[in-house]
């Protein structure tokens, strides 16, 4: 009997580790550090107002991370994601300002071109079984030749301008570009929008069917198809999702600046990713979680904002990048090697 | 018989994997598939359980001539497949891993977490096995642990049929016989398994019926009452090599 008893206060040790071992923990802890280290330096940093400033680039960044983070677990990449942002914006803004669309219908259009690109990412991944790290490589070098060579085509610049006078622009930058006043402050809608995108992508994850496929998927796709589960379908939703959320982002930020240049978004799909990895998501598949990923962002959003708080060059940000990448994957493998391990 | 073969092939392009393979298995009974690496086990359950189209013969199901078009397909007929390698998926939690593929739905396609974690519970318990917490990653399972929350799966999931690729060839000899234990459990729960293993002195004790396969072809299928433990042993190793190798491994 004394075995058993042994046995089971070695499960309830296990279940405490397993409660505080959770995908999100290194990017709570991470932000919580990254919080304190700013805001003991600069006031203007945990103010209200400094806040809502460096609550902005995290939110249009974690739109997108949180959608990359649905697609890691799925157990893909998408290296087009942020040069499709630059894609959806410039459709919006030449089709509103060149050919007098309405901005609501050039929105659905860009919407329309977005999906496609997306569901053409899926499409070739699934049936190629190519890493979608190639097939999405090749995708971003296209729109990246795209964006430059007809934005220059049609107006003769590498940038198109003027949405503001555009029919449909003043309603759809209150809904996508506008600011909502709490106190004194001023927010973005943009952070509503990131917390909406949050919480679906958490629900799905956790308490739709779905979500359980996209961890299948990931996790371990021949097994996931041998139980019924529809892993390419599964997959090729998540390369829409992301296209999805970067023309929610293309979107916002057209809106907002009015034009787009034509190079916007490069170098933004690592952004993304690494992002994704803070939050726990392992770039292997299988495992990650959203709210993790929208916490990365906001690590971003401080650091980005944080640095220039304190008058540093901007330079750092780029050292900063890379070590919470090191520290995020070196805290994630603990994770896994604790989650894969097998008790004999 | 729920599931039959007749006359059965399969090629890979020039290489003939089986040929003319007829086994059955009925409700409430064990067929073990026997046979040596190579030999065409694994072949002959895809196409069961509908990974591979046979390209000769026939497959009948309750009678009736039928080809899976996938995986999906033949679950649909009540044709569950468990395989040593790609069971289940290490990091989802035992619950999640138990209703991948069946999930229990509420309205708006949710998945009925609740359900889902007192079902996998009860049906776990109901089997008599002993997990300690499903909400644990399967990656912590044992591997005989595995094998049996899969069969627990295919039984509660109203499988008629459980295929089993070679469950017990990885498990030490106490595991092993915790697997065997749910086979016969399934069985008595009425269903038809499908046993493949290498390893004669596992099939027997649970078997109804022997096919005993050798380089693609079938050496025979048969009943219980027709086969010793000794001679399936010996049609297993290929009896007079394995007399050879006794003789060759003997010290000078
Ligand atoms: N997809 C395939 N393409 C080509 N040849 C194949 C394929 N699958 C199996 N074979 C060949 O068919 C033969 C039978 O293989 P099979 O996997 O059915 O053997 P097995 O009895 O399951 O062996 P083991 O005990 O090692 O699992 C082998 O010679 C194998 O090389
Ligand atoms: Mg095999």
């Amino acid at each position: 009997m004394t075995a058993v008893k042994a046995d089971e206060r070695l499960a309830d040790v296990g279940r405490l580790r397993r409660t505080l071992i959770r995908p999100e923990l290194g990017a709570v802890v991470g932000a919580i550090i990254v919080f304190a280290f700013f805001a003991a330096q600069s006031p203007v940093f945990r103010s209200p107002a400094g806040i809502a400033n460096w609550l902005d680039p995290a939110a249009t960044l974690g739109i997108m991370a949180v959608a990359i983070a649905l697609l890691m677990i799925g157990g893909e990449f998408d290296l087009s994601a942020g040069v499709l942002t630059g894609t959806t914006g410039l459709i919006l803004v030449t089709l509103a300002t060149e050919y007098g669309v309405n901005v609501w219908l050039a929105m659905l259009i860009s919407l329309a071109v977005a999906l496609g690109i997306g569901s053409l990412n899926g499409i070739v991944v699934t049936r190629t079984k190519l890493p979608s790290f190639i097939v999405t490589l090749g995708s971003f070098l296209m729109l990246q030749g795209i964006n430059l060579g007809v934005t220059k085509l049609i107006t003769g610049t590498v940038q198109v301008s003027g949405l503001r006078t555009a029919p449909g622009f003043e309603s759809a930058r209150v809904i996508f570009a506008g600011t909502i006043q709490i106190g004194q402050v001023h927010f973005r809608v943009a952070i509503l929008w990131w917390l909406t995108a949050t919480a679906l992508a958490t629900w799905v994850l956790m308490r739709t069917r779905a979500g359980n496929w996209i961890f299948a998927a990931g996790g371990n796709e021949q097994a996931a198809r041998a139980v019924g589960v529809p892993a390419a379908r599964t997959k090729i939703a998540l390369f829409m999702t992301t296209a999805f959320a970067a023309w929610l982002v293309g979107s916002i930020m057209a809106l907002r600046y009015t034009s787009v240049q034509a190079n916007i978004g490069i170098g933004q799909e690592f952004i993304y990713i690494i992002a994704a990895v803070i939050g726990g998501c392992l770039l292997t598949g299988g495992y990650g979680s959203a709210i993790g990923a929208a916490i990365g962002a906001v690590i971003f959003g401080m650091a980005d904002k944080g640095i220039v708080f304190l008058g540093w060059d901007a330079d750092w940000f780029k050292f900063f990048l890379g070590a919470m990448l090191l520290l995020a994957t070196l805290a994630n493998r603990l994770v896994r090697r604790y989650a894969e391990e097998v008790k004999r | 018989m729920i599931l039959q073969t007749r006359a059965i092939g399969k090629a890979f392009g020039s290489v003939l994997a089986l040929r003319e393979v007829s086994m059955g298995v009925a409700a409430g009974q064990v067929t073990c598939v026997l046979g040596d690496n190579g030999a065409g086990k694994s072949t002959l359950i895809k196409i069961l359980s509908g990974v591979h189209r046979h390209d000769a013969g026939e497959l009948l199901l309750d009678g009736v001539p039928v080809s899976f078009a996938s995986p999906r397909a033949a679950l649909d007929h009540g044709i569950a497949t468990v395989y040593q390698d790609l069971a289940m998926i290490p990091l989802m939690s035992v619950w999640r891993n138990f209703f991948l593929g069946s999930e229990p739905r509420k309205s708006f396609g949710r998945f009925d977490v609740a359900t889902a974690r007192r079902v996998a519970r009860e049906e776990l318990h109901a089997m008599g096995i002993d997990i300690r917490d499903v909400d644990q990653p399967v990656g912590t399972l044992s591997g005989g642990e595995r094998q049996s929350v899969a069969i627990a799966r295919a039984v509660h999931l109203g499988a008629r049929v459980l295929i089993l690729d070679e469950p017990t060839s990885a498990l030490g000899v106490k595991q092993a016989g915790v697997v065997l234990r749910y086979i016969a459990r399934a069985r008595d729960r009425g269903l038809g398994v499908v046993f493949i293993t290498h390893n004669p002195h596992h099939a027997y004790p649970v078997g109804d019926r022997f096919l005993l396969l050798n380089r693609g072809t079938s050496l025979g299928e048969y009943a219980k009452a027709d086969i010793t433990r000794e001679r399936l042993t010996s049609l297993m190793a290929g009896g007079a090599e394995l007399e050879q190798l006794e003789h060759e491994l003997r010290r000078e």
